[in-house]
């Protein structure tokens, strides 16, 4: 996976065809498809758009224009690990701000930005539906709640070291 | 028949030969690291050569303590950790899962197993007794954090299912809807619509194929009492959508949950297969004749696909737009075919009502509200987490009894009600009593439920602010009174943050709230100005305090920052001192402290982190 995604140019699309094939028949596929094109290439290439658009015999503007209107879908490629630090109410009341601060001025990224080694995309979630644990952030599928800056700096130091975060 | 089952049922679970380790596995637990503690006890139960039954529960409400553990010794009561670490872990292990005692230092409650057969332990409080489940009535949440979620034989033993093969057995679709209508059920994705009502216009209309849907696009944030019941009982869900289905004569149903949930999406996956091995779900579902499959669908991240119709569109494929009513869902909502959907919090209702009957449910709340809500409370509280009282308790119950107050000796400022579309109430409401009719007189709205507490250090400007930059960023963009409406108040919001803000721009805001909300085509527009309303009203003089004065009275908007010390009121612990991160305060403990202005960079710190109020 680490390959296609160093790649801005997807060649290989057997993947999507048989992602096509698994909703083929089914009504209201084209969300479920998206997504697991892009679990599969970890972002939604534009020559997979083009193909899913011919084999759905839809416009490729059309496949767009659903894959922008939503936060989940990506258009370009994305780090190895994504940090999502959550700005619900709760988190904001307790300081997310300066959690997605601290994590910008380590990685030297802007929000929504990836760092240049690929390793890893810092982006804003709405909610992660953890509030109690506020001020909370997701890396890749762990929950790391009740945050303090220096949590975030031993993260991001272990991810470094180990690839595997430890809450 | 039921009733021999639900006795075998009832003593798998409270028939305890070996010693029984609960661990509180939501979301909430997982990101309190109770992964980290689940491999200790694993570790050493085999390294002390001991034999326990290790179960995953969801959560039990009680989120700020997490991680949770639960020891039930048999014979005993069951004894609740909070807090736990996993250097915590050998000395559970060893004494309480080994020889049965509780280890008093760490333990936070007990409660009985069997009803008052267990031995309880001297001078550990009772589960119920503690000061945040007083005045709570756990009933939708009754299995949460008792049963192991992935197991259906534990849903089944703690009485699931029952009300289905009630409603199968005995009750026609008619006689459903009638009895759903008599408890007086409202939705509770925030509407707060008659639910019977509902299913009853529903079901009057016939086609060849009909919908159930559960919205578990749980968006607010804030929120996450659905998440919980998806994530600690899922298949209550699951049987209120069946009855649902039965009752309209669905054909086939989806739930549509958020993305951000995947342990939820995981869990129902799950629930579903289960249900269908079980012949809850699928063709002639226990040989009643009744058919209904369901499926999950995954969001993508949009709020807006909260609301029923975006949800519909999402549902099949499309963009997440709503779209104008009438027709509304019932008569023609997925793919034009009747649809009836309601919220998960609704669903997981449904089994309730038909097991104790709509008269014994009716009797609890208030008059048009009935029954009890989960609340998701958190911010600035001590005992965040998730409570179920019944309807029409005060603000003040649910933030001092039940949540214990605010902490750091702080003082409550407001509560901010039901997300986005609701509003932030202020200290003189803290004895309204809860229920959809009073929260819309106040300005604030049930909305899902969430309550975020808020304390005198939170700028109400700042706050109407952030809600207001969350609804422009999540406007679908399809209806223009929301789209540029909720940017333009966005920009005079920030511009008053900013301390640019000008005379006229109250009137302008006021008007431009009335503006949104009557002229937006959905309920995300409609509700929108919502905070702003509700701030305008009840914290004016902090916005003409940012606007005349030039001056943010608590200090939160860093642009109007000017900070100093208040010298009667420095107690001189140098805590700003300390947590100053461009040292930028000197002083000691015989000096008051002192912040050089030159050197600030007005982050904030030395204000939140002084217990005394002694920084403006």
């Amino acid at each position: 996976m680490n390959e296609k995604l160093m790649q801005n140019q997807v060649t290989d699309l057997s993947d999507v065809e048989k992602i096509l094939r698994k909703y083929e028949g089914q009504r209201g596929s084209l969300i479920p498809i998206l997504q697991q094109v892009q679990v599969a290439y970890g972002y939604l290439p534009e020559s997979a758009v083009y193909y899913i658009a011919e084999r759905l015999n839809m416009s490729a503007s059309e496949i767009t224009g659903v894959a922008t209107f939503y936060a989940q879908f990506h258009l370009i490629p994305r780090g190895q690990h994504i940090l999502k630090v959550c700005c619900g109410t709760a988190c904001h009341v307790k300081g997310a701000k300066k959690i997605t601060g601290k994590l910008s001025e380590i990685l030297d990224v802007p929000v929504g930005a990836t760092t240049k080694d690929s390793l890893f995309t810092l982006e804003e979630v709405a909610c992660l539906g953890a509030c109690s644990l506020a001020p909370v952030m997701m890396v890749d599928e762990d929950i790391h709640g009740k945050l303090t800056s220096d949590d975030v700096d031993m993260v991001i130091k272990q991810m470094k070291e180990s690839g595997i975060p430890q809450v | 028949m039921i009733k021999t089952e639900e006795i075998t049922g009832t003593e798998k679970i409270t028939n305890i030969k070996k010693p029984k380790i609960l661990i509180g596995m939501a979301t909430c637990g997982l990101g309190a690291g109770a992964k980290t503690v689940l491999s200790a006890i694993e570790q050493e139960l085999e390294k002390q050569k001991l034999d326990a039954e290790i179960i995953r529960t969801g959560c039990i409400g009680m989120c700020a303590y997490e991680v949770l553990v639960d020891v039930i010794f048999p014979g005993r009561t069951r004894v609740t950790y909070g807090n736990v670490k996993k250097t915590m872990v050998p000395q559970i292990i060893g004494d309480h899962v080994a020889k049965g005692e509780a280890v008093r230092k760490f333990a936070l409650s007990q409660m009985p197993v069997r009803e008052a057969r267990d031995i309880p332990y001297d001078g550990l409080p009772f589960f119920e007794d503690l000061e945040m489940n007083k005045g709570q009535q756990k009933f939708i949440l009754r299995n949460c954090g008792y049963i192991d979620p992935d197991s259906i034989e534990d849903y089944i033993a703690s009485g699931g299912y029952t009300a289905l093969k009630k409603v199968l057995a005995t009750m026609s679709s008619k006689e459903v809807i009638h009895e759903i209508s008599k408890s007086g059920l409202r939705g509770r994705g925030g509407g707060g619509f008659p639910t019977g009502e509902k299913w009853a216009s529903c079901a009057k209309y016939s086609a060849d194929e009909k919908f159930v849907v559960c919205n578990a696009d749980e968006g607010d944030p804030g929120a996450f009492m659905d998440r919980s019941l998806m994530e600690g009982d899922p298949h209550s869900v699951l049987e209120g959508m069946i009855i649902a289905g039965y009752a309209i004569q669905g054909t086939s149903g989806y739930i549509y949950v958020r993305a951000e949930y995947p342990l939820a999406v995981k869990r129902l996956k799950h629930t579903i297969e289960q249900a269908r091995k079980h012949g809850f779900l699928g063709k002639n579902i226990l040989s009643s004749g009744y058919s209904l499959d369901i499926f999950v669908k995954e969001g993508a991240g949009a709020f807006v696909c909260g609301e029923s119709t975006a949800l519909q569109n999402s549902i099949e494929g499309k963009r997440g737009m709503p779209r104008t009513r009438p027709p509304q869902s019932v008569e023609a909502g997925l793919w034009d075919k009747p649809t009836l959907l309601n919220n998960v919090e609704t669903f997981a209702n449904v089994p309730f009502v038909i097991n104790k009957g709509a008269e014994w449910y009716a009797k609890i709340g208030t008059e048009k509200s009935k029954g009890t809500k989960i609340f998701s409370l958190t911010g600035k509280i001590k005992n965040a987490g998730l409570v179920e009282v019944p309807m029409g308790v005060s603000i003040r119950q649910i933030v001092f009894d039940v949540g214990g107050g605010i902490p750091k000796k702080k003082k409550f400022k407001a509560v901010q009600i039901g997300g986005p579309s609701g509003g932030c109430l202020p200290e003189s409401l803290l004895d309204l009593p809860i229920d959809y009719e009073s929260l819309v007189g106040a300005g604030a709205m049930m909305g899902s439920g969430s309550f975020v507490v808020v304390d005198e250090v939170t700028c109400m400007v700042e706050m109407a602010r952030f809600f207001m930059s969350f609804c422009a960023s999540e406007s679908c963009g399809k209806c223009p009174p929301c789209r540029i409406g909720t940017t333009l108040m966005l920009d005079i919001l920030t511009r008053i943050t900013q301390g640019k803000g000008e005379e006229k721009d109250l009137e302008v805001l006021e008007q431009m709230c009335d503006e949104i909300r009557t002229m937006s085509l959905c309920g995300l527009g409609q509700s929108a100005p919502n905070p702003v309303k509700s701030t305008l009203r009840y914290f004016r003089d902090e916005y003409i305090a940012h606007i005349s004065d030039k001056i943010c009275p608590t200090a939160s908007c860093a642009a109007l920052h000017r900070y100093e010390v208040i010298p009667e009121k420095c107690t001189k612990c140098q805590a700003c001192i300390r947590n100053c991160p461009v040292k930028a305060i000197s002083g000691s403990a015989k000096e008051v402290a002192f912040i050089h202005k030159e050197k600030c960079i007005k982050c904030n710190v030395c204000y939140e982190k002084c217990n005394f109020m002694a920084i403006k």
